[in-house]
């Protein structure tokens, strides 16, 4: 019963942290840059502006359009629901796992590509040209990484590699590292970062996301908004329980503790934000044709995970 | 008896096309006698696949000292299911598409000969009954491919067709005379027995692997698919890239798990390895068409290496005394089977659809179809998200099962399968990914957009008649249920490979229904069923909070694209352009794909050109290479037709004292 308590309380936390995050995220981008930039919680007025506002839709646009959105919205939020934040105890941990966690994102990328297809413009369909590449190589690589990751902990479920690593089984590994720079890579590209896309681009000939929803307005880009920060919400939720699930409840484990687990995500949040910041700061955005370069390095990273498991395990 | 009425009542269909050929009603008689039979055999499969045991007739004709064996159990069970959905919705399809093709007589006699012969290849118990029924598939549809022959490509497609059909059935019938022995006992009851050597049974393995292989599109077998599955009408394409390609598997699966049944992990390994390959290889080939009953093709190819991944590892595992894992490899291979005929019929009657409504397949040629074809857009969306894995329809279960076998491929104790496993889950994930990417294109394309052509602008619903539509949604509606609902079908393929791997796998395992947790719920599980629900409500949670916090006017009004908004529907994105990233990053060793650009100088008013050239490193380094050599052979003895009445006698005076020569040698040793 706890279980479903703290399930419903982390589908609202992580819904109504993203917008935080990501202002977070811009904010301190901004300092960095020697702006004074807009305060963190700008994301909640930019998203309220848009719902206010009227949709355009153009008279190409079929019903796809007009759904994509919400479905996008739902599948990361559905994958932000799975993924625990501050208990491990949450009553959806079994319904997908990392692989499900990787072909839910794919489902919100299938509509968001279409959708940016679905007018008939130039630069809709460059965008959701680029995604699918950027694609064919992230989820690959973040396979791979899942593979090095059951490997170790014996799961595929994130509730459960955290617990196995919160129980001590494992100290500091060669592959645990790769495999974590090959999730850093992949989460670049998915939420679309410096170097591989730019979040504040207006420049159309270098937009990957924004590219594909150039043609929303109103709610249906909020919607479209709120699924990007979201996915950038669980990314760094992903990347603090599988390596670093410091602080989290254990299933059992009382408020008290949930709120211990709180306090710890909300502090990995904002140190993975900052780091995020930083990086995006210091390195300048990539060739397109480069990108699989990157990626590949990524997949590559991943698969090594897994060799060098065996190469331990030998020596 | 569901299973005997309707394998009688199908080359009467075919007599009856025969006859009344020239009645304007005969194909809806036809097809309607196809789709009950197909529906009969269906529910005979879903009999049998309830648990009853093997049911065996042997029926006095064929061989004189052989007879005609037949049986059914679990196995040819799941695969007359497999086969005969796809036969139901492509008859009730074809009631309706029947008139739009351009002479349906040459089609109505030969399509119940087809299901005919791969029903009778899934139920047959002796090696010559399968044999000629395999033959009956392959040549029915060979004169299938040829329906349309004045079309050059067409008799092209049917020549290559028939060559590699000529070669799957010269790979088979020595594999087939290897296991019956010198005894020549052709059952396969008798083939159960047998013992082979450890040479014969070598060449049993690859022989079968290249017959089979050869028919299920293995690279680099795979040359004739592409080529002639689209040839054919579209719902014998989608017969024969759905449903043949699984028969062919069937024959693999039957030999290497039950006829022979000792097979070393090593070729577990070479089939994975294949199979990854395969799975890669296909879905770059398909990326890339325009053509989009070819796409369909080469992404069967694609997914018939994914089915090939899930039994190699069975392979392995079992030889290594893994039942558990080799069970589960082999259910997941079997479920992904299914799924594919599913969906890939599915698609390919969408694509029927399409050409019966637009007169086009190209899809440089279409676009903005979704808003014109309502239910075929709507039933084609549904199959291109099953196709590209995602949940939560049945691709990505099947896929899900393949992954997490793969991930405990490790335990193997071989140093080539631990360090091989990781690599070809690399392949398979890249293979899935692109997968997605491919019909993210051609959805996109084709249904999408702004319409290119005046035949995709005029494109009406009403060509697409109510028997098609119902097969389309039909088969939708089964990849939403055999995704959300997976353990029901999970459940009865742990029990068909039971008998083939001597266990019984508890897919869903502790959990109880709505899970997946095949190795234990502490190590991955997944409930279809339950995202689902989830997924609805939180769809349905956003809708309502948008609405209720902002507003919910919608204007229409022309496209933004940065202010360079033109009508010229030429201004999209086309195919190849959406195609060019994954051409540069995957293309361009493999295929050698090479883009020469040509800008014409200032004041030149010539057109600028952009070419792209590209080889087919299967056609060019393999099969070229090969006619080259049969040539040359042809060269060589086409000599031997101008000798000397004194020369031919010494050549036979040569042969003899050859033969004599290898007699003695063989009396001696």
């Amino acid at each position: 019963m706890t279980a479903v308590v703290w399930q419903v309380a982390q589908i609202v936390l992580v819904a109504a942290l993203a917008p935080l995050a990501t202002g977070y995220v811009r904010f301190v981008k901004a300092r960095l840059q020697g702006r004074r930039g807009a305060p963190p919680w700008q994301p909640y007025r930019d998203l309220l502006r848009l719902l206010k506002k009227e949709a355009i839709v153009a008279p190409t646009a079929s019903w796809l359009f007009r759904a994509a959105p919400y479905v996008t919205f739902a599948a990361v939020w559905l994958a932000a629901c799975v993924v625990p934040t501050f208990t491990t105890a949450i009553a959806l941990a079994p319904a997908a796992d990392l692989i499900a966690l990787v072909a839910l994102l794919g489902l919100a990328r299938f509509w968001t590509a279409l959708a940016g297809m679905d007018v008939g413009t130039a630069f809709g369909g460059l965008g959701s040209s680029r995604e699918m590449l950027i694609a064919s190589l992230a989820e690959p690589a973040m396979l791979m990484m899942t593979f090095s990751l059951s490997l170790v902990a014996g799961t595929t479920q994130p509730a459960q590699i955290a617990a196995f690593i919160l129980g001590g089984n494992i100290g500091v590994e060669v592959s645990l590292g790769l495999a974590l720079a090959a999730l850093v890579m992949v989460a670049i590209a998915e939420n679309g970062r410096i170097p591989i896309d730019n979040p504040a681009t207006h420049l159309e000939l270098t937009m990957v996301h924004e590219a594909m929803v150039l043609e929303y307005s109103g709610r249906h880009l909020a919607m479209m908004e709120a699924a990007a920060m979201l996915r950038l919400t669980l990314f760094m939720a992903l990347i603090s329980c599988l390596f670093f699930p410091f602080g989290m409840a254990l299933p059992g484990a009382g408020a008290v503790a949930a709120l211990v687990g709180l306090a710890a995500f909300l502090a990995k949040v904002a140190a993975l934000g900052t780091a995020l910041a930083v990086f995006e700061t210091m390195i300048a955005k990539m060739r397109v044709f480069r990108y699989a370069d990157f990626l590949g390095g990524a997949l590559l990273l991943g698969l090594l995970a897994t060799i060098f498991l065996y190469v331990s395990e030998a020596v | 008896m569901l299973i005997a009425a309707p394998l009688v009542a199908l080359p009467a269909l075919a007599l009856f096309a025969v006859v009344a050929r020239r009645a304007a009603w005969s194909h809806a008689i036809v097809y309607g006698g196809c789709f009950l039979a197909a529906v009969a055999l269906l529910a005979g499969g879903l009999d049998q696949l309830g648990g009853a045991a093997p049911v065996g007739v042997t029926l006095p004709f064929g061989l004189p000292w052989l007879h005609a064996h037949f049986r059914v159990d679990n196995l040819s069970a799941l695969f007359l299911v497999i086969v005969n959905i796809a036969a139901a919705a492509a008859s009730a399809f074809a009631v309706g598409y029947g008139p739009h093709l351009p002479d349906q007589r040459r089609v109505t006699p030969f399509f119940p000969l087809f299901l005919f012969g791969m029903n009778a290849v899934l139920v047959a118990d002796d090696a010559f009954m399968f044999l000629v029924s395999w033959e009956f598939m392959s040549l029915s549809s060979w004169l299938l491919v040829l329906s349309d022959h004045t079309r050059p490509e067409n008799r092209k497609a049917g020549m290559v067709y028939l060559t590699m059909a000529v070669f799957g059935t010269f790979c088979l019938l020595p594999a087939f005379g290897l296991l019956a022995g010198p005894g020549g006992d052709f059952t396969f009851a008798a083939m159960r027995m047998k013992e082979l050597a450890p040479a014969s049974g070598f060449l049993v393995i690859l022989l079968a692997l290249l017959g089979a292989g050869s028919k299920a599109g293995l690279v680099p077998l795979h040359a004739w698919l592409p080529l002639a599955h689209p040839a054919a009408p579209s719902h014998v394409s989608a017969l024969m890239s759905g449903v043949m390609t699984k028969v062919a598997l069937y024959g693999l699966i039957r030999i290497l798990f039950d006829l022979h049944g000792e097979v070393g992990w090593q070729w577990g390994a070479a089939m994975m390895v294949v199979g990854g390959v395969t799975a890669v290889m296909g879905v770059l080939y398909a990326v890339m068409q325009d053509d989009l009953k070819v796409l369909l093709a080469y992404s069967t190819v694609e997914n018939i290496g994914v089915v090939v991944i899930g039994l190699g590892l069975a392979v392995a595992f079992k030889d290594n005394g893994q039942p558990a894992l080799a069970a589960l490899a082999l259910v997941a291979g079997l479920y992904h089977a299914l799924n594919h005929s599913v969906f890939k019929s599915l698609l390919f009657l969408g694509a029927g659809a399409v050409t019966s409504a637009t007169g086009e397949r190209a899809l440089g040629a279409l676009g903005g179809l979704l808003k014109r074809l309502p239910w075929t857009g709507a039933a084609f969306l549904v199959g291109a998200a099953a196709i590209s894995a995602l949940p939560p329809l049945n691709g990505f279960v099947s896929e899900w099962l393949i992954l997490q076998s793969l991930f405990k491929g490790p335990t193997l104790p071989h140093w080539a399968m631990k360090f091989g496993v990781p690599v070809v889950g690399a392949l398979l994930a890249l293979a899935a990914a692109l997968a997605a990417a491919c019909f993210v294109r051609a959805y996109g394309i084709a249904f999408l957009g702004r319409p290119r052509t005046p035949a995709a602008a005029g494109a009406e619903e009403a060509a697409v008649t109510f028997g098609m539509r119902a097969a389309m949604v039909a088969l939708a509606v089964l990849c939403v249920g055999l995704g959300a609902m997976p353990v029901t079908m999970t459940n009865a393929l742990s029990a068909v490979v039971r008998p083939l791997t001597g266990i019984e796998v508890p897919v869903s395992a502790d959990l109880g229904w709505p899970w997946l947790s095949p190795t234990g719920p502490s190590s991955g599980s997944y409930s279809g069923t339950i995202l689902v629900a989830m997924g609805l409500l939180l769809c349905g949670l956003a809708v309502m909070l948008v609405h209720r916090l902002g507003t919910r006017a919608l204007r229409v009004s022309p496209a933004w694209d940065c202010g360079h908004a033109e009508d010229i529907p030429q201004t999209q994105y086309t195919g190849h352009s959406f195609a060019q990233p994954m051409r540069r990053a995957f293309a361009a060793t493999v295929f050698r794909a090479r883009e020469t650009v040509e800008m014409p100088e200032p004041g030149d008013d010539s057109p600028a050109r952009h070419r792209v050239s590209m080889i087919d490193p299967v056609w060019d380094g393999l099969y070229r290479g090969l006619a080259r050599l049969v040539d040359l052979l042809a060269d060589q003895v086409n000599r031997m037709q101008f000798l000397t009445v004194r020369r031919y006698l010494l050549m036979m005076f040569a042969t003899l004292v050859v033969w004599l020569l290898v007699v003695a040698v063989r009396q001696q040793l």
